[in-house]
């Protein structure tokens, strides 16, 4: 039995049928190829697939599909502007933030939301703010180093 | 649609969104006990794929997060109302919350990680009765109840009656836990929670204490201790509260108390701590958590 779903993807609106069993990362990954949404460890751990849900960080293997019917989503995708890396990404690629990479859509995305709503950023706030993303490679340092060098990004004004 | 990780799928299901409270009441009444409720997704959701969950016949679902009208947190008549399908980060966020029941802001921003706190609700977190839930010992030495209601009507219960086991409460077939009810303690209350995970970040508690304490001339008036993860269910540990109570908060009377209450857990041991660890940190936690109640109903 299939449901119907209307949600909104990187500001892109869907019309979809969906079997409810599946999750939302899932329908992103097989349904509508979005492959940035990494599938780590499907137990809601390791935060590999984690995607902005109205706004907020929550990991996509957990989100029934329905449950997003009027929401929206954001992937990394959506953070791009004609193509050109956000000034976020470009401060995990000059931060050698990314080593494997596995881990980096999952980051990106809680680091924006970090971004916009953060009040303090001390490294222990990031430090906390990423606890749900599991990073094997770079022991944090670099990530946390890239987040603190987006900020000064956005107080800047070189940000959308 | 493909799974590339079949194995892990969650079985077929037969799916229920009611939008409303009324329309959740019918369908459970129908469906007798043969569903699973569905939240934040956050337990059921895992489980289900590592085949953890016994779906009933047919599998029905009813998922409940669209439910609006059980998502908030109000301030009424010296308590503070809380809707079942309240997500946890919006406890830990919420003004009212912070103001009236800080340790349960405490808790709730200690819970899983800022993506489980986005999906988990206080509802799913009490009535998935995990022994480690984190909202429990706050809201037991908070005296905190819970309303249930089914299509004929509603009960509330204290919540100490309400959790019967590891993963079992008292919710009877076609019952739904719809509101969490708090009192707001006296100014003059001390309260604290305290956490103590494998580590700092994301985990599951291996041992959480929550006091109450309330002073007149230099005794204890009143003294709360709730714990998690010691016991089949998260407890207020009542021999201590009793041998606390009246006495002077002297160093040995609560070094006594704390040893009281660890005599009174019944941990076990598991993949995140052995049992007699668990025993020895209900007693260190309990003390540093009385002392710090002490301190803060000192003001």
């Amino acid at each position: 039995m299939k449901v119907p779903v209307e949600t909104k993807v990187n500001n892109k609106p869907y019309k979809l049928e969906v079997e409810p069993r599946f999750t939302l990362l899932e329908i992103l990954r097989d349904e509508l190829k979005i492959k940035s949404v990494h599938r780590g460890c499907e137990d809601g751990e390791c935060g590999a697939c984690t995607v902005l849900l109205n706004g907020k960080p929550v990991c996509s293997c957990l989100v029934l599909a329905p449950q997003v019917d009027g929401a929206e989503i954001t992937t990394v995708e959506g953070l791009l502007k004609d193509d050109e890396l956000h000034p976020l990404m470009m401060a995990f690629v000059e931060n050698h933030a990314i080593q494997c990479g596995y881990c980096t859509p999952g980051v990106i995305m809680t680091a924006y939301y970090l971004l916009n709503n953060l009040t303090e950023f001390t490294d222990e706030e990031i430090r906390k703010g990423i606890e749900g993303n599991l990073c094997r490679c770079t022991g944090y340092v670099h990530i946390v180093k890239a987040i603190k060098a987006a900020k000064e990004s956005k107080d800047s004004g070189n940000w959308w | 649609m493909r799974n590339l990780l079949g194995l892990k799928a969650i079985p077929e299901i037969e799916y229920h969104r009611p939008a409303e409270l009324s329309e959740a009441l019918k369908l459970l009444a129908e469906l007798k006990q043969n569903y699973k409720i569905v939240a934040g997704g956050t337990d059921l959701v895992p489980a289900a794929r590592r085949g953890g969950v016994s779906f009933p016949e047919h599998g029905h679902t009813i998922d409940i997060s669209g439910i609006k009208e059980l998502a908030y947190i109000i301030e009424d008549s010296g308590m503070v109302r809380i809707g079942a399908m309240t997500r946890v980060s919006d406890i830990g966020e919420s003004a009212v919350v912070k103001k009236h029941v800080p340790i349960l802001a405490e808790a709730a921003d200690q819970l899983g990680s800022l993506q489980i706190r986005n999906l988990g609700t206080i509802g799913g977190n009490l009535c998935n009765a995990s022994p480690a839930a984190d909202t429990a010992p706050p809201l037991l030495v908070l005296d905190a109840r819970v309303n249930v209601k089914n299509i004929d009507g509603q009960r509330s219960v204290p919540l100490t009656e309400f959790f019967t086991g590891p993963g079992q409460t008292i919710l009877a077939p076609s019952e739904i836990l719809t509101e969490i009810q708090v009192p707001i303690p006296e100014a003059t209350a001390g309260l604290c929670f305290v956490k103590l995970g494998r580590r700092n970040a994301f985990t599951l508690s291996v041992v959480s204490v929550a006091t109450l304490v309330r002073l007149k001339d230099g005794t204890f008036d009143d003294v709360r201790i709730a714990l998690g993860a010691v016991a089949p269910t998260p407890i207020r540990a009542s021999k201590g509260e009793e041998y606390l109570t009246g006495k002077q908060t002297s160093e040995q009377t609560i070094d006594k108390g704390a040893k009281i209450v660890a005599g009174e857990v019944k941990p076990i041991s598991d993949v995140r701590a052995g049992e007699d660890y668990r025993r020895d940190m209900s007693y260190i936690l309990t003390k540093r958590a009385i002392n710090l109640s002490v301190q803060r109903a000192r003001g």
